[in-house]
């Protein structure tokens, strides 16, 4: 049997785009409106993999420290933007820094947990083990945040009589958020804990089929499946429970009232 | 108690004086819009005057600890509002909150069968009434025995004759343990009957119709 990856030529990649011309058509015949969505969606899906197969190549055949850095950086970056986009709501000024930290201290001592002592790799900067890792790890836990973010802000909005009673009672205003914060955590995290339930029998994981795919021996890639798996449960109940422990104070001014949200 | 000194709220009141004694209890009425409500949160420090002072016994609230003040003056919310499912867990949600210490059953019972209430501590509290759970709102209040209870239309959702009997009992309650209460209402019969002082609002408020409720 051959232990290295078919390459695969251009006309069969092209063949592949058939599957969106199937949706596209879909929607057409059913008269509903997400073409344009579609084709952005995969032409965005295109450029952007192409730019980082190239941006990956340079990088791992140029190793380099800082560089490592600076893409992890970036992807932090990225992360971050993309939750205060994925709000729907105005976000002010102090919840975006929570958000930020959060991210910021959860993801990268998970990633440094991981790679120093999970994984052990070296150089600790080689990029082919540093980034994808530190994709998966800064991905999952941007999810986690996004769901954190949205349960917490529409629980304060909306169960704001409650939270107001509670206060009226003599609450702390963490006593008095304590169910809608727990939501938050819950509501975050869902998603990691039911991948894990759902690993290996519903679904192989992205990472372990192309391990697969590229001739690594199953088990080995199951090994690192189950490691990076729970690196990021680990991660993402870092970054949200850093989240929510500080993200309902903003809702509280320094009387303990509650303050007018939007 | 307490003392208002040109205490505004936004553009919905905006008291010159007024003054709330020891060992009284005071009705607040006033119509629609009035700033009842806002007047409450105000004296629970749940919200801050825009301008002037409120004291508390001499003391300016910007100079109490805003979560020790509501422990002692606390506030019953003009919906009731349920904490946890079963109405044991709700009438141990105030003394929990106040972070004091919990009560054996017989006290919980005794409480609502106090107020006209006779459930099982073990029932789910989102089954009740309107009425029922505006009881069981009182009750929690009185089993913190707070120094005063502020109540912003304790018995809105109850009969004539319920309403009667609840707010009686309660002041009944609250005088025994020379607490004060300071209740809004929109029942006239209510105010006189049950309180020592009658404060219209609608002297303080801006007229122009801002809605408060």
């Amino acid at each position: 049997m051959n232990d290295t990856l078919l390459e695969l030529g251009f006309w069969q990649l092209l063949s592949a785009y058939l599957f969106i011309v199937v949706l596209l058509v879909i929607v057409k015949v059913r008269k509903i409106s997400r073409s344009k969505e579609i084709f952005i969606a995969t032409l965005r899906m295109t450029l952007q993999l192409l730019l980082v197969g190239y941006v990956l190549m340079y990088l791992f055949e140029h190793p380099h420290p800082l560089f490592t850095v600076v893409v992890v950086l970036l992807m932090l970056t990225f992360s971050i933007w993309n939750i205060y986009k994925r709000i729907s709501r105005d976000l002010n000024r102090k919840m975006k820094q929570i958000i930020a930290v959060s991210i910021a201290c959860g993801t990268l001592s998970s990633l440094l947990y991981f790679n120093f002592i999970v994984i052990q790799f070296s150089p600790w900067y080689e990029p082919r083990y540093f980034i994808p890792i530190a994709g998966m790890i800064i991905g999952n836990s941007m999810t986690g945040v996004t769901l954190g973010v949205q349960t917490l802000v529409e629980g304060m909005t909306e169960q704001r009589t409650r939270v107001e009673a509670a206060l009226m009672l003599g609450a702390s205003p963490k006593e008095a958020s304590r169910k809608i914060v727990n939501q938050a955590f819950d509501t975050a995290i869902l998603p990691t804990i039911n991948s894990m339930v759902g690993t290996g029998i519903v679904f192989l994981p992205g990472m372990m089929t192309g391990q697969i795919l590229a001739g690594v021996n199953p088990l080995t890639a199951i090994e690192y499946q189950i490691a990076v798996l729970l690196g990021i449960v680990g991660a993402v109940s870092l970054t949200v429970i850093l989240f929510v422990q500080n993200g309902y104070k903003v809702f509280f001014n320094e009387k303990s009232q509650l303050i007018e949200w939007e | 108690m307490f003392t208002l000194k040109d205490a505004t709220y936004k553009d919905i009141l905006s008291i010159r004086k007024l003054t709330f004694s020891d060992k009284e209890v005071t009705s607040i009425i006033g119509e629609s819009g009035t700033g009842k409500s806002t007047l409450l949160k105000m004296l629970n420090n749940l919200i801050s005057p825009t301008g002037g002072s409120i004291f508390y016994n001499g003391t300016n609230l910007t100079e109490i600890d805003p979560i020790a003040l509501r422990r002692e003056v606390v506030m019953l919310s003009q919906t009731p509002v349920l904490f946890g499912k079963t109405v044991r867990e709700n009438l141990e949600a105030g003394l929990h909150f106040a972070e004091k210490p919990a009560i054996a059953d017989e006290k919980l019972t005794e409480a609502l069968h106090y107020l006209y209430l006779d459930k099982d501590l073990d029932e789910k509290a989102e089954k009740l009434s309107g009425g029922e759970q505006q009881r069981l709102a009182l009750a929690r209040i009185l089993l913190m025995k707070p120094s005063v209870s502020l109540l912003d239309e304790p018995t809105s959702a109850l009969d004539e004759e319920l309403e009667q009997g609840v707010m009686a009992r309660f002041i009944e309650q609250a005088r025994a343990i020379g607490a004060v209460v300071i209740f809004v209402t929109h029942s006239k019969a209510i105010a006189e009957t049950y309180s020592d002082r009658m404060i219209d609002l609608t002297p303080f408020s801006y007229k122009g119709g801002h809605q408060d409720e």
